[in-house]
């Protein structure tokens, strides 16, 4: 009850601030402005600088898409068109890079030129390489992961700066050399996965936005440069990656570790954070496409239609940076740049009841050709749930190729089409793969391993509960499991009510690290490890108050409500067949995202829902309601008070009404004397 | 082959669009409450997209416009064909486009932002995409879907404003600035009506103004001669219902001598030289001497991604600690076994409830 007492005091102390600020918000805007702009001069300066490299830019830039482009510039478009990439990509950096820029421009002409002058062409030092995994889902949707993989034998954090780009997109490597950055990993997923039918994606990421970046133990100030960066990023991205503050930054001590070379395992130099109500849209997918070496010009590429890549039940593009071996020795570092995309397309949604896939039907485009700059260039479709004889579905067009591949801890079969050479495109020069259910199957998906649930329970809007539940369906084996939670300070975690239960027994994590919360500053940190016993649920619950905000800090849309980033769940989960723990090269390219050291297990990570939680919203129509109620009560009770005090009461000589002047005249008529 | 080289000295145009979402936390007299966040203002989505499409088409790049849009129409779960945006009924022309760069969206857009684009002011880390890059040579064009306060700004050469709302002209009767021409949907008293109700979608595509805006800039190509004052009869009243007027007493040409494509386009110049341009290749040199360098250090290796031992013996505190935190916070359930990691500390001496409490405790005392 007192709270809630409190609760209608602060009410009140709202909305008198809200009178108060309503009288002069202009001033205090412009207040607030100048104190940003406290050296305009430099910010001009720096304007400017750029503004010569956005000119340069705009150069190389061919006339738009559907303008009919000059005549000298046609001849231009086809040689200049990776380069015309670069620039464009590259103008979102903020370091003026003017001169850099024109020796790159020169550069990139000279190795255009060379063949034609006969001379030596240099090997390069990058390469490119495609893939896209076709699977399909048991429940009857589709699975389809991109991956692009560019690699780059070159060191981006030596003293001198790299100046030439080839493959590798100009915008990051800038961005890796100059925040000094040794891993990245960011992800814009729509839609959640759905573990629990479809089974593990290839690679998982949480709804919203995740960005995760390993600095140098050379960075100093840590915080600044991740402060900058995630500002450079969201300029990349088009993305608000800006709102990106301490609020909703952690730094985990043991769920992420590096996924590339590296021997610091620091965690001051680790920045995580997650952005649960990003939206994804076009206008993430543009420039992830740009980042491209083909584009969306040539190459699988070709099929990444906006239109129907967001007509999906799940939609997640993200981008790795991580150095990793050169060869086997591993002697050298090359920088990887993994960009990947999984769409889980839903026929029965978009209302073709059919269960028929074909590359045309989901991507609206057919592939015609590699990408001329790639070195490797497939398409897989996994048949593992198809053996030969008792087929499920019928694959066109047939190849014989057939490679198998250990992938999170099952041995897959998979069909391989090799874009390079001429063989699957057929004599109609375009490659359609079609897949046709023989039959309406009713195969029993099989649990995965792990997976995850969370959801608020409570009433009312003082307290609640979050439960996380933790599903281990393995028959007879127990594995440790990472839950790392993160939950924005507004909701206080009580956090002696943390229980873990499995089996209905009492659960004692062997590892509890827990950061508090502090208002406005930071979020709460709670990672724990767990063992979870063979075929059983452990759930984890954690009681919470929620804190009243101040009515600045509500969002535009308060009773939306407000979200709470998924927790992550790390595990090493045993493995049916023998992980392989040999060098990654030569095998497909999706299963050597994390590198395995073990046999009998491999490494996972999954991802739980993100909660919606509601908070005490005050009404903002509140001012309005309280001057209407004020005035009403103002000119109703005293209006009627000052008319009765300052009115003058008069007798009024009674002039004689209607009625009396028609009985006078009736008596005048009678000859009665009148009234 | 003679190497020719791009040279282009044309007077660079920026454009900013922009959809003004209202937060009830920057209410001044001067701006109507009118959010354009949520699915029913499609319409206003759809206006701004629309001037973005016709200002990339006539040759301006992504990196000269800044877009701003207050919400999610394009991927709104309401939306029945996703990542598209109409702004013709019968699903005719979308104006989203396959690669649309927005700059600005959701909660980022906000009168500050807006000021901060228009002023040049920001924090040092904001990325290019995200200001007006502009000088002294730039035209820019602004076109608004909402009213909002009018600021001095030297940073352009000549500017035209666009607003499309109710009540337009009261947005321009402020102005004071040289060189400024503005254009408004709707006089004073007057609102600014919507066009094209779509039943798939179920909300109007367009407003008045901007859909015979669009109209006419859909005829306009790179070397077309309109003018200005071509602009100003788009929409008469006829069509718009409302009064569209106009503000030119600020501007110093002739309207009649102002292209359209001053404004909505970016016309390139190019310059062919005859002269063949010697480039000399030393990169692979470099190359190798990097490769020597790099052949010294040790192998290298892959770091485990769950070194269960390792993280249980983290940092271990002793019997103290562990029995202040029980006593601080009932952490009875948690057993002797368990290792607690450093930060528990700031539960002990910096958890900010209970530092508060204790200042407050002091104050009360003194």
């Amino acid at each position: 009850m007192a709270s809630h007492r409190l609760g209608v005091a602060v009410f009140v102390l709202v909305a008198t601030a809200i009178l108060a600020a309503e009288s002069e918000p202009n001033q205090v805007e412009s207040e607030q402005l100048q104190d940003v702009g406290g050296s305009p001069d430099a910010v001009f300066s720096d304007a400017e600088g750029g503004f010569k490299t956005g000119d340069g830019a705009s150069e190389t830039v061919p006339g738009q898409a559907e303008t009919p482009p000059h005549p000298v510039e046609t001849g231009q478009a086809d040689s200049a068109g990776r380069r015309v990439s670069i620039e464009v990509g590259s103008d979102r950096v903020e370091e003026p890079v003017a001169d850099e820029e024109l020796e790159n421009l020169q550069a990139e002409f000279d190795l255009q030129d060379a063949p034609q002058q006969s001379e030596p062409v240099p090997t390069p030092r990058d390469h490119f390489a495609e893939e896209l995994v076709i699977r399909p889902l048991l429940s009857g949707d589709i699975y389809t992961s991109f991956q692009f993989r560019t690699r780059w034998d070159t060191d981006l954090h030596r003293g001198k700066k790299v100046s030439h780009y080839r493959l590798f997109p100009k915008s990051l490597g800038q961005v890796i050399s100059k925040f000094s950055v040794r891993e990245l990993h960011i992800s814009f997923t729509q839609g959640f996965w759905r573990t629990a039918q479809w089974g593990q994606p290839l690679l998982s990421a949480p709804p919203g936005a995740e960005l995760w970046v390993w600095f140098q133990d050379s960075v100093a100030d840590v915080d600044g440069a991740w402060r900058e960066l995630t500002s450079v990023l969201s300029g990349i991205f088009c993305a608000s990656l800006n709102f990106i503050d301490s609020t909703n930054t952690v730094q985990p001590s043991a769920s992420f570790k590096p996924m590339g070379l590296g021997n610091v395992t620091e965690q001051r130099f680790l920045r995580y954070a997650v952005l649960p109500r990003e939206i994804v849209c076009t206008e993430n997918l543009t420039p992830w496409k740009k980042l491209l070496p083909c584009e969306s010009q040539a190459g699988l590429a070709v099929l990444l239609k906006s239109e129907k890549l967001f007509h999906s039940s799940y939609h997640s593009q993200a981008v790795h940076i991580r150095p990793v071996c050169k060869d086997s020795a591993c002697r050298e570092t090359s920088w990887e740049l993994s960009q990947t995309l999984g769409i889980v397309f839903d026929l029965h949604a978009s209302g073709q009841s059919k269960r028929e896939w074909s590359l045309f039907k989901m991507f609206s485009r057919t592939l015609t050709e590699p990408c001329p700059l790639a070195s490797s260039s497939k398409v897989y479709v996994d048949v593992t749930d198809n053996p030969q004889g008792e087929e499920l579905f019928d694959l066109s067009p047939a190849v014989s190729l057939q490679t198998q591949a250990v992938v999170l801890g099952d041995r897959r079969t998979f069909t391989v089409y090799d874009l390079l050479t001429p063989e699957p495109y057929g004599p109609t020069r375009s490659l359609n793969i079609l897949l046709k259910w023989r039959q309406q199957v009713s195969v029993d998906m099989q649990r995965p391993v792990l997976h995850t649930e969370r959801y608020v329970s409570g009433y009312g809007l003082q307290t609640g509960e979050i439960n996380t539940l933790l599903y281990n369906s393995h028959p007879f084996r127990a594995f440790p499991v990472l839950l790392m939670e993160t939950v924005p300070w507004y909701l206080r975690l009580y956090i002696h009510t943390l229980t873990v239960q499995s089996k209905g027994k009492e659960n004692k994590p062997s590892y509890i690290h827990y950061l508090p919360s502090k208002d406005r500053q930071r979020p709460h940190l709670l990672e724990m490890l767990v063992q979870l016993p063979p075929h059983s649920v452990t759930k984890v619950t954690v009681q919470f108050e929620r804190a009243l905000l101040k009515w600045t800090e509500y969002t535009p849309d308060p009773n939306h409500g407000f979200y709470v980033s998924s927790s992550v769940v790390s595990a090493m989960v045993p493995s049916v067949v023998a992980m392989d723990t040999n060098s990654t090269e030569g095998r497909p390219l999706f299963t050597t995202l994390f590198h395995s050291t073990e046999e009998s297990s491999y490494f996972m990570r999954v991802y739980s829902e993100p909660l919606l939680v509601n908070l005490p919203t005050p009404d903002f129509s509140m001012p309005y309601n309280v001057i209407c109620l004020t005035s009403t009560v103002v000119a109703v009770g005293y209006g009627s008070l000052y008319n009765l005090l300052t009115r003058t009461f008069q007798v009024e000589e009674p002039s004689g009404g209607l009625t009396k002047r028609l009985a006078n005249v009736i008596r005048r008529l009678r000859g009665v004397p009148a009234l | 082959m003679a190497a020719c080289r791009l040279v282009s000295w044309c007077l660079t145009v920026f454009t900013l669009l922009f959809l003004f979402c209202y937060r009830i936390t920057v209410a001044t007299d001067e701006i109507e409450v009118c959010t354009s966040r949520f699915w029913f203002n499609y319409r206003h989505v759809a206006n701004t997209l629309s001037v973005y499409r016709s200002v990339k088409r006539l040759g301006i790049p992504d990196s000269h416009i800044v877009l701003m849009l207050a919400d999610d129409m394009a991927c709104n779960h309401r939306n029945p064909k996703p990542a598209t945006v109409f702004s013709h009924k019968n699903m005719e022309l979308n104006v989203y486009g396959d690669d649309v760069e927005v700059d600005y969206r959701g909660y980022e857009v906000t009168v500050e932002n807006f000021l901060r684009v228009l002023t040049g002011r920001f924090p040092p880390s904001t990325p290019r995409s995200k200001r007006l890059l502009s000088d002294d040579r730039s035209n820019i064009l602004i076109y608004m879907t909402v009213p909002l306060i009018s600021n001095s700004f030297c940073r352009y050469n000549e500017l035209l404003f666009i607003i499309d709302t109710c009540q337009g002209a009261s947005m321009y009767e402020r102005f004071y600035s040289p060189n400024v021409m503005a254009l408004a949907s709707s006089q004073v008293g007057e609102d600014s009506l919507s066009h094209q109700p779509d039943l798939a979608i179920g909300v109007h595509l367009m407003d008045r103004y901007t859909f015979y805006l669009l109209e006419f800039l859909e005829d306009i190509h790179p070397a077309s001669q309109a003018n200005m004052n071509d602009l100003f009869k788009v929409c008469p009243k006829s069509l718009c219902v409302s009064t569209p007027g106009h503000r030119i007493d600020l501007f110093q040409r002739n309207p009649r001598s102002v292209l359209i494509t001053d404004f909505f386009g970016s016309v390139r110049k190019v310059e062919i030289t005859t002269e063949p341009v010697k480039l000399i290749p030393n990169i692979s040199e470099k190359d190798e001497k990097l490769t020597e360098e790099v052949m010294l250090t040790e192998p290298q290796k892959y770091v485990e991604q769950m070194p269960v031992a390792e993280i249980i013996h983290q940092i271990y505190f002793g019997t103290f600690e562990r029995y202040w935190i029980g006593k601080f916070h009932g952490v009875s359930r948690i057993s002797p076994e368990v290792r607690i990691s450093k930060p528990y500390q700031t539960i002990l001496f910096g958890g900010s409830v209970y530092k508060n409490s204790y200042r407050r405790g002091l104050s009360r005392g003194e």
